[in-house]
Parts: structure tokens; C-alpha cells; sequence
């Protein structure tokens, strides 16, 4: 915090308009898919229509000889040199997985998993050359319920005996940050059990997956819409055998992630292989069904709960007993994901007694990986319903009895019972301004009206706070939870003969709006126009070092990196200008883009440092002509945002129907760089959260088939669906980081569902209904209506 | 998202468009009519439909647009969603068309999709066969044998299927006018821009308080729109009350067969079609604004 103080934040604060949009929306954006190389190939893929089955032949005859057509590789083509898809984050010693080959060789174990390619001279005449493969099945049973798949009675892969991947273990008793669950259950006044399900979700970005793979020159080039440049391009070389020095990975402009381009595909790499074996450059283009089948989904837990309570509402332990789906395979992060959740299901609660076990296990659907809030959505909706639960059960307002168990803002840093230290936070301050804008007293008067008048529109007031774990993360942290790679980012600044700028970032940014939040980190910092600083990334040859952006990480880790960097840059200049004016570099002072010697009036600027640095023809003895900096950092630990977010919902009783009437975030994400941009993503993260608590869910069939294959089934919302957001901050700022920022990107999904499931069983409560699965679709809030009339009953 | 390989015709004229279909047909190759293509085009883009020809009616001068002819209204087979959702003809003689043709998907897919189209694709979710049904209109087809007309009772004929023939194109639609009478299309979905759940067209004409005519189509509840037969029964000769009208919806998913799927089950139709049934007639009779 203290280097903050005496530096002018011209810009830090700022709305500005986004850099990066008037080419976006100009057209001028270069995706993947607008690339086109000299003689390049197209790819299209052949997918295996079962969820399970031995790939007894494969034909390839017809295709080969189809128009156009200049190869077809199979599983068998390849099994030499794919190598098998990397899973970087073996959360235990024994954990299972079966080989992943990037195309199938012998076993297939979800439908949309690729068997073959077609490489042609046109993506026309490869996508006619798909209809002329003929592979053979052997049809095998097929497990698609996860609870069933645990009993392990059907194999979701027959090279493994069992559908378990890994069990993992946390209790508070034996790491010494708590007390014995079981102790608090057997002395429990109130103890509250309950079963929720975590749908399965797909990661539904506006640009679909594509990859071009230059094969020419020295090193293989790939242009693909990832979020993670510099992992892809460490895991492409760990996964075929190839140096890392020769590959280089440029993500151009990509439109959107969520998690689903956290991932190494199975595409990426047969692309790489197409290149390989025909010498030419290979462009592959995921369909929208592709998209939706095939890609990584999210979510898909099981979560069993046990909350403990006394009579006064005071939480005495929580136990947490999850089955979480992979899925038919393992992706780069998917056995994390519930580990990401495990640290958060205390929330903002001060729980003695903590047990947390979950159980990873296959099935033969779509695999599964990150998903905006990585496990975090998951284990705040459980505690935010579980507390919805507890007040319902002791008659209390759901405020109160969070209030009853939250760390107070004096009683920060908090070390969490498991095993966190929340650095700070006010959650009196945030559930107070939240309070204030719904109009919490009216609208509860409002809901009285409406109960009493036995209107046939419900209403019901959806209540959640969260905290969540941000800033991606502290490398020693990562070691101790066996993740592949640390949690440091990379930046470098480079000062221009011109005095511009360029900020490389090692955090890729697919939509977030680095370029324009770097801009004004940097414009601030050396007191240079933000006009003047330029954003590079995405490119493993400019940006060389990075882990990239997910997590919420960019600004709290990436963005500091860019700070210390700028911080060097000023150390070197200072060298000079002392050299410039004749004055001791003690005698030096900086501020606002200017160089003056301490209690005189001269001064230089880093432009004409800059200029003097380039020519080099008079600076001190010694002195690299060079002012450009790197640094990297490493967090000392997560940042915590936290917040309280209101929902008044309406349930149209006669028909089901779900509306929002009013919502109110309160949001506190520290110090806020740019609030358009802090706006933005607020704004997105609650649609889809939303979408999560109402509108979508990726449905298999029995036999595996996914049902919900294009958006006329998978149900996105849209801006007609979405209330009019009320959105309000409060600022705690961070101490983990000199800028005091927290992070904002996951912020609003974790939050927003909870609020939403909580208000609708708020309304409906009083009538008999206990539970309503998401999403709460207007067929299952009018059968739960209807089954409680008869029997209380869940739907 | 690539189609398989087809050839393409743009016929000047209905009889130029009707050769082409026959001689596709005798050289035995599966040639598809295209209107709007909103369609049409996914399911070819998604190999769902593989015709070797599709001939376009697009250029066809005369199947589009809506022309006064009495007591009726003709609209042109080609007429885009967007003309039929804001012809003033259609406003003040049939205005429950223009509500349903309004809650069709988006602007982009209102431009290029068509009345005719719509209808001859007889999707069980689309939202114009209901109202068309309900207001007993009449089909303009014209094929090999020349000029046939078909009363909407008989033109919905299964899932996706209607009395138009291969070969044949449907040009035109005549609607009777209801002029002065109420009416109100009530849609029921999950997003805003969704195929209808279940939706009801209500056309009713009140005389001194008592209703003396209903007509009733209900969307999705079948593999074709239906009539509420019961319900147009009940509403009949009774008074344009809220108990009355209440009393009537109760009967409208009798004789329905509506299917289960990820939107609903069949129950949650049936009931619907209560619902939205007493919604509609009370939004028709102005009693209470519609959803
Ligand atoms: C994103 C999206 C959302 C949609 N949402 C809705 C909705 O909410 N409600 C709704 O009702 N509809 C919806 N639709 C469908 C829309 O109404 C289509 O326009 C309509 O179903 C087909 O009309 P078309 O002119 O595009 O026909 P085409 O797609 O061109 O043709 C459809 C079929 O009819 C045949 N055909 C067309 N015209 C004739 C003719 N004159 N004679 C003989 N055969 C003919 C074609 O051969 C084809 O088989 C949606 C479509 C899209 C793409």
C-alpha cells in the first residue's frame, strides 16, 4: 500500500472505454479463424456417434479417395507419436486416469470423441469426406449417472477397475485448523442435511474453438483461441516430444473462455499432427454442436452436506461429501476443480469444525474442467443454501443469521478453518449498502402483501453473501496441493527511443480489457498518457514467460508484475537523469512522468531520458543502454473478494415461471482500476450464474447422447432475459498486493446463484416446497408446487 | 456447419418453379422449395437434409406482400415475418397474426423468414399454425395439376407435415377478416427467444357483455396446432366474465396430445394450456392485459 500514497492515480479509477473494442467492433479483429496461409489444408473430425465402445476397424478407403481429400489419420496413424493429453494437477499419489490419446486408438468414452481426421484442400470437401469413414463399433455399457458410476457396477473404461479417479481429504481436526466434525454432528441442537446438485454447464463463448498450425520454418507455429499461450505451448511439447523452443504459440484475438479454453484439446493436437504429416499449414474450426459436445463442460457435483448448528443459529461444523463427474477423461485442470472449492465452503463464517472429502469419478459423458468460479460456484451455493436452510429451521431472518456467523471486519486477518488467511474484508459494510439499495424492509412488507393476499405471483427474497479465493496464487500453495506449475506472472516494460511504451504481459487476456487496465497501471506509474502505452500479448515469442489468465488472477498477479517492472524501469531512468542534471541519484526525485533533482528546479522527462538511453552516447560508466525491466511475481497469498448480493424473485404460481423482479449487488473487489471494466464483468459473471440457477443444463441421454446439442436446447440467456442490474461496490483493499486490488472476473457467478435458488424457494417455501433442482425451470417449480400440495415433495 | 454440395435455381415464375420441381422429381433427384431459409438452411448445414436441388422462390414477383380482397385478406406465401408482425391491413382485420408473427425469434430471422414458409414447415412449436388455424383460413396451392385450395382444418396433417405435396408450392394465404373482433396470442416460454412451449390464439367477439363467437388454437399441444373445440363450445353464448372465461380454459386440454420433452412433460402442457387459454380469452375480451 505505501507506494501507492505518494503516486498521482490520474488514471487508476477511470472509466475508460475499452482500447481493444473499436477494433473489435469495427470488424478488424484478427480470431483464429480469419487466418489464411499459402496452401492451407482443413480439417474436419470424425466422432464417435456411442458413449462407449471398441473401435474394432476403421475404414478410411472412401475418404482418402473423396475429392480433395489429402489424408485421413486414425487413432492407429498416430498412437506413436500423440502421446496422451496432459492432466497437470494429480490431486493425490494414486490418482486413476486412463490414457487420453488426442484421437481414439482401440476404446471410446463419450460420444463426440474423435476417431479420425480429414485433412483436405477445402473445408467443404473435408466435412463431405467425414460421411465416407466407416469405423466399426463394438457397442459397451455405458455409466452416465454419477452417483452410479461410483458403485462402479458399470466401468466408464475398461482399462480401469474402477470409476474412481482419486478421493481427497480435508478435516480441520487433523490439519490443526479446527475442530472434529463428527463431534459437533453427535452434539448438533440442529442439524441440518441436505443433498444439492450441480448441473452440468458448458462453457458457451461467442468464438468457437479454432487452431491454425503453421508447420513451415524452424519452429511449428499455432495461432489457436486459448487462454493459455504459454502453458499450451510447454504441454504441446511435454505431451508429443518436441522441444519446447520449437513451438510457439500466438493466441490472437479470442472471444471469450469461461474455462472452456483452459485446456489443452484433443484438436490442438491432432492439428499439429496434421501438419506434421502433410508438411502444410491446417486450420481446424470447431462447429457449435462440436462446441457444445465435445469441449470441456463444467460443474456436475453431487454435493452431500451436513451442517451443524445451535439453537441461536451459531454454526458449530460443516461436512462436505462430494461426487464430482469427470467426465471420460481427466483435462488439464479437471481433478482440481472441486479441490479449488474445498477451501471455500466456510465462506465468510467463522466454523469450528470443518470436513471436507470428495470423490472424483468418471462416467461416460463429455469430460469435464474449469468453468467460470472453478469449484468456488459449487461450494458457495451449498453454504449459501445450507444457511437459507438453517434460518428457515430456527425461524430467523437469513441476514441475521449470516450476521451470527461471519468474521467481523475487526477481526481481520482471519485464519480460516481451512486453513486460509483472509487478509481483509467488511462484511457488515457491504451487507449494509446491499440492505440499503433493495429496500430490504419494503420488499419483505411486499412479500407479506402478496402471501397474505394469496396472490397468484409470488414473491421471494434470494439472499447470498461469498467470498472467494482470487489472484491465482501463491506458487508454495500450489506445490502443497500437487498442481504442475506455480502461480507467479511475468511482465516486461519497454521504454521506446519515442518515450512510448509497450507492456508485455505474460497474463493473455481473450475479452477482459488488459490492454486498456495495463494502460492506465502504467500510464500512472511512469506518468506517461495512457495514448502512449501499448499492451502486447499472446505471442510466446513476444511474451516469453506467463501462466496466463483465469482464476481471477490477471490484475492481482499479472497486473502487479507489470507495476514492479514499471518500478525497475524508473530505477534505471533515475540512473540517468542523474547522469543528465550533474546530481547524485539520491538527490533524484520522480513523480509524474518527470525526473527532478531534490530542491532545485531541474527537471528531465523519460522521454528525453529515453532518448539519451537509445543514443547512448553520453551516459554513465557502465550503464547498459537499456532502460527496459522485467519482473515477475509470486503472490504471498489469494486475495479474498467478498460481497452481498440481494434477489427479489417472482413465481408466477400458475405456470412456474421464475422472473426477476430486482437485483442488488454489493460488491467489494479493493481498489479498482477501471470501473467500466469492473462493471462489465460484474455484469457478466451474474448472467451467467443466473443462467446457472435458471436457464442451463447439459443433458445425456441414457445411451450418452448429448440432448441439449445446440442452442435451441442448451438455453443461454439473452439481454431480454436479465433484470436490470443495481450494482454497488464498497472498497476494502487487499494487503496481499501493493495496489490493493482483488479481483472481479468470477465474482458475480459465484454469488448470483445462491441469490437466485434462495429466492425462489423463498417464495414458494410457505406453500410446501422444500428444494427445487437447477436449473429452476417453470416445469419443475410448478410439479414441485404441485407435489407439495400432495406430499411435500422435492423436485 | 457446411452443407453437402446442391444446385441451385432462382425461377422468375410460380409455372417456371413448378417445371423445375417436375423435372427434378422424374430425374429422381431430392430437391427441396426455399423461402426464407430459416429453416431450412439449419437443417441442411447440419446434414439433417441433403437435397441434391433447391429451387428459390425468392425471385417469384406476386407471392409477397398482403392485398385486401373483401372479406378476406390474401397474403403472399413470401411475406416476411416482419411484414405480417406491421402491415397496417393486417392490424386492423387480423392483428392476432401480427402478434404471433411479432414473437417469432429475432428481427434478423423476422426479415428473411416467411409466412409461407412457416407454414409449410408446420413445426408443432411454430408460432404461426395456431393462429392461422383459429382464424380458419384458406391455402393457396398450386402444383403439376394446376391450382387447389385448402381449408386450415385439413392443411396440418402431422409433425411436420401438410397438404402440400412434393412438387407443389404453396403461394398464398386467405384470411378471413375479424374485423372488431378481440384477440390475443399468449406465448409461453422459458427465454425470450425460444419456439413456443405451449401458446394459445384466441379470436373472440363479445356482443353487450355476452361472447357470442370464440375461435381457439393452441400451439404444441399435438403434432399439429389444434382446435379448443370444448373450450370454444363453453365460452359461447356465455357471459365475457373473468369466472366464466375461467371456467372455460379448464376444458382446453381435452382432446390433446402434447409431448414430453426438456421444456415440459405432458402434464405441465396440459395444464398450461389452461392457463394461457384463460389468459388469452381474457386479454382477447380486454379483461386483463396479456403476458
Ligand atoms: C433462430 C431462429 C429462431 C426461430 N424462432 C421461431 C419462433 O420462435 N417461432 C416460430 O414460429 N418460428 C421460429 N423460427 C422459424 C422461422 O419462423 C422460420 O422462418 C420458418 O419456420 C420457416 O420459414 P422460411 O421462410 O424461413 O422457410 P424455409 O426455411 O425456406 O423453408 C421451410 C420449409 O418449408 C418449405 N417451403 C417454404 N416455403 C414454401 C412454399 N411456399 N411452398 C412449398 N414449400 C415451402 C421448404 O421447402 C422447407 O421444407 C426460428 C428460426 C430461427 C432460425
Amino acid at each position: 500500500m505505501t507506494a501507492t500514497t505518494e503516486r498521482s492515480s490520474a488514471e487508476v479509477g477511470k472509466a475508460r472505454l475499452r482500447k481493444e473494442d473499436r477494433h473489435l467492433v469495427t470488424g478488424r479483429s484478427r480470431f483464429t479463424d480469419n487466418m489464411v496461409l499459402p496452401g492451407m489444408l482443413h480439417l474436419a473430425m470424425v466422432r464417435s456417434p456411442y458413449a462407449h465402445a471398441k473401435i474394432t476397424a476403421v475404414d478410411t478407403a472412401a475418404a482418402k479417395s473423396s475429392p480433395g481429400v489429402m489424408a485421413v489419420l486414425t487413432g492407429a496413424d498416430v498412437a506413436g507419436e500423440q502421446g496422451s493429453l496432459p492432466n497437470a494437477w494429480p490431486i493425490t499419489p494414486d490418482q486413476k486416469a486412463p490414457a487420453h490419446g488426442a484421437i481414439a486408438v482401440d476404446e471410446v468414452a463419450f460420444a463426440g470423441e474423435v476417431v479420425a481426421v480429414i485433412v483436405a484442400r477445402t473445408a467443404a470437401a473435408a466435412r463431405d469426406a467425414v460421411e465416407r469413414v466407416d469405423v466399426s463399433y463394438d457397442e459397451l455399457p455405458v455409466v452416465m449417472d454419477l452417483e452410479e458410476a461410483f458403485t462402479d457396477k458399470v466401468l466408464a473404461h475398461t482399462s480401469l477397475e474402477s470409476n474412481k479417479s482419486a478421493t481427497w481429504v480435508f478435516d480441520s481436526a487433523e490439519a490443526g485448523t479446527g475442530s472434529s466434525v463428527q463431534d459437533a454432528i453427535d452434539s448438533a441442537e440442529v442439524l441440518i442435511e441436505r443433498t444439492f446438485y450441480q448441473q452440468r454447464l458448458i462453457p458457451a463463448f461467442m468464438e468457437p474453438r479454432s487452431t491454425v498450425v503453421d508447420p513451415t520454418g524452424e519452429q511449428i507455429t499455432m495461432w489457436t483461441a486459448t487462454q493459455i499461450p504459454h502453458i499450451l505451448r510447454l504441454m504441446l511439447a511435454l505431451t508429443l516430444g518436441i522441444p519446447e523452443s520449437k513451438v510457439r504459440v500466438i493466441a490472437p484475438d479470442v472471444g471469450g473462455g469461461f474455462g472452456g479454453k483452459l485446456q489443452v484439446t484433443p484438436e490442438e493436437v491432432i492439428t499439429v499432427l496434421a501438419a506434421r504429416h502433410t508438411g502444410k499449414p491446417c486450420k481446424y474450426t470447431e462447429t457449435r454442436s462440436e462446441s457444445l459436445q465435445a469441449g470441456h463442460h463444467g460443474r456436475a457435483q453431487v454435493q452431500r452436506l451436513k451442517l451443524s448448528a445451535k439453537r441461536d443459529g451459531t454454526v458449530t461444523g460443516l461436512s462436505v461429501n462430494l461426487l464430482a463427474d469427470m467426465g471420460a477423461y481427466l483435462g488439464l485442470v479437471t481433478s482440481g476443480i472441486p479441490i479449488l472449492g474445498a477451501f471455500m465452503y466456510n465462506s465468510i463464517y467463522k466454523f469450528p469444525a470443518y470436513r471436507f472429502e470428495c470423490n472424483n469419478i468418471f462416467t461416460n459423458k463429455t469430460w469435464t474442467d474449469a468453468y467460470r468460479g472453478a469449484g468456488r460456484p459449487e461450494a458457495t451455493f451449498a453454504i449459501e443454501r445450507l444457511m437459507d436452510e438453517l434460518a428457515t429451521e430456527l425461524n430467523m431472518d437469513p441476514l441475521a443469521v449470516r450476521e451470527k456467523n461471519w468474521i467481523r471486519h475487526e477481526e481481520f486477518p482471519f485464519a480460516t478453518v481451512a486453513g486460509l488467511e483472509y487478509d481483509t474484508g467488511n462484511y457488515e459494510a457491504a451487507t449494509a449498502k446491499a440492505v440499503d439499495l433493495f429496500d430490504y424492509q419494503g420488499m419483505r412488507a411486499e412479500q407479506k402483501r402478496r402471501r397474505d393476499a394469496n396472490d397468484p405471483v409470488q414473491l421471494g427474497i434470494g439472499v447470498s453473501t461469498f467470498t472467494e479465493m482470487c489472484g491465482l496464487a501463491p506458487s508454495r500453495v500450489l506445490g502443497s496441493l500437487s498442481y504442475g506449475a506455480g502461480g507467479w506472472e511475468h511482465a516486461q516494460v519497454r521504454v521506446l527511443p519515442t518515450g512510448n511504451i509497450e507492456v508485455v504481459t505474460g497474463s493473455s487476456a481473450h475479452g477482459q480489457g488488459h490492454e486498456t487496465a495495463w494502460s492506465q497501471l502504467v500510464a500512472d506509474r511512469l506518468g506517461v498518457p495512457f495514448e502512449n502505452v501499448e499492451v502486447l500479448h499472446g505471442d510466446t515469442q513476444i511474451s516469453q514467460r506467463g501462466l496466463d489468465t483465469y482464476g481471477s488472477r490477471s490484475l492481482t498477479v499479472g497486473g502487479m508484475a507489470v507495476l514492479a517492472a514499471a518500478d525497475k524501469v524508473i530505477e534505471k531512468a533515475k540512473v540517468v537523469a542523474a547522469h543528465m542534471m550533474e546530481a547524485s541519484e539520491e538527490d533524484i526525485e520522480f513523480s509524474a512522468g518527470s525526473f527532478n533533482v531534490k530542491g532545485t528546479d531541474q527537471s528531465t522527462s523519460l522521454g528525453e531520458i529515453a532518448l539519451a538511453t537509445f543514443a547512448a552516447h553520453n551516459l554513465p560508466d557502465g550503464f547498459e543502454p537499456n532502460l527496459d525491466s522485467d519482473a515477475t511475481f509470486d503472490p504471498s497469498n489469494f486475495s479474498y473478494p467478498h460481497g452481498t448480493h440481494l434477489a427479489a424473485i417472482e413465481v408466477d404460481t400458475e405456470t412456474g415461471h421464475v422472473g426477476i423482479l430486482k437485483y442488488v449487488c454489493v460488491d467489494d473487489v479493493g481498489v479498482v482500476v477501471n470501473p467500466m471494466l469492473v462493471e462489465g464483468q460484474v455484469h457478466g459473471g451474474l448472467a451467467q450464474g443466473i443462467a446457472q440457477a435458471l436457464y442451463e443444463e447439459a443433458v445425456h441421454d441414457d445411451a450418452g447422447t448429448l440432448v441439449t446439442g445446440s442452442f435451441v436446447d442448451y438455453l443461454v440467456p439473452s439481454a431480454p432475459d436479465l433484470p436490470h442490474y443495481i450494482t454497488g461496490r464498497t472498497e476494502t483493499p487487499a494487503t496481499s498486493n501493493q495496489l490493493g486490488a482483488k479481483g472481479v472476473g468470477e465474482a458475480g457467478t459465484i454469488a448470483s446463484t445462491p441469490a437466485i435458488v434462495n429466492g425462489v424457494l423463498d417464495a414458494v417455501r410457505h406453500l410446501g416446497v422444500k428444494d427445487i433442482k437447477m436449473p429452476c425451470t417453470p416445469s419443475r417449480v410448478w410439479h414441485a408446487l404441485q407435489d407439495a400440495k400432495t406430499t411435500g415433495g422435492v423436485r | 456447419m457446411i452443407p453437402s454440395a446442391f444446385d441451385y435455381a432462382a425461377p422468375a415464375t410460380v409455372e417456371e418453379a413448378l417445371g423445375l420441381l417436375a423435372a427434378a422429381d422424374a430425374a429422381g433427384d431430392d430437391v427441396k422449395v426455399l423461402a426464407g431459409g430459416q429453416s431450412l438452411l439449419p437443417v441442411m448445414k447440419l446434414r439433417m437434409a441433403d437435397p441434391s436441388m433447391v429451387v428459390d422462390l425468392g425471385r417469384i414477383a406476386g407471392l409477397n406482400g398482403v392485398t385486401d380482397s373483401g372479406d378476406s385478406l390474401l397474403i403472399g406465401a413470401m411475406t416476411p415475418h416482419h411484414v405480417v408482425a406491421t402491415d397496417p391491413l393486417i392490424a386492423q382485420h387480423v392483428p392476432l397474426l401480427a402478434q404471433a408473427a411479432a414473437t417469432v425469434a429475432d428481427p434478423q430471422v423476422r426479415h428473411r423468414g416467411t409466412f409461407g414458409g412457416a407454414l409449410v414447415h408446420a413445426d408443432p412449436a411454430g408460432d404461426l399454425p395456431a393462429p392461422v388455424l383459429a382464424a380458419g383460413a384458406t391455402f393457396l396451392i398450386s402444383g403439376p395439376g394446376g391450382q387447389r385450395s385448402v381449408d386450415a382444418a385439413d392443411f396440418f396433417q402431422g409433425y411436420f407435415t401438410t397438404a402440400v405435396e412434393e412438387g407443389e408450392i404453396l403461394t398464398g394465404i386467405r384470411v378471413p377478416k375479424y374485423t372488431g373482433w378481440g384477440s390475443h396470442y399468449e406465448k409461453f416460454t422459458r427465454v425470450a427467444q425460444q419456439w413456443s412451449i405451449v401458446a394459445v390464439a384466441a379470436l373472440v367477439r363479445v356482443e353487450a357483455g355476452t361472447i357470442t363467437e370464440a375461435r381457439i388454437g393452441l400451439t404444441n399441444m399435438a403434432s399439429t396446432p389444434l382446435r379448443a373445440a370444448a373450450v370454444e363450445a363453453a365460452l359461447a353464448g356465455g357471459p365475457a366474465t373473468a369466472d366464466a372465461i375461467a371456467a372455460a380454459a379448464a376444458h382446453a386440454a381435452e382432446g390433446t396430445d402434447p409431448a414430453s420433452d426438456l421444456n415440459g412433460d405432458a402434464a405441465y402442457r396440459a395444464h398450461l394450456a389452461q392457463v394461457l387459454t384463460k389468459r388469452a380469452v381474457l386479454a382477447a375480451v380486454g379483461l386483463q392485459a396479456g403476458a
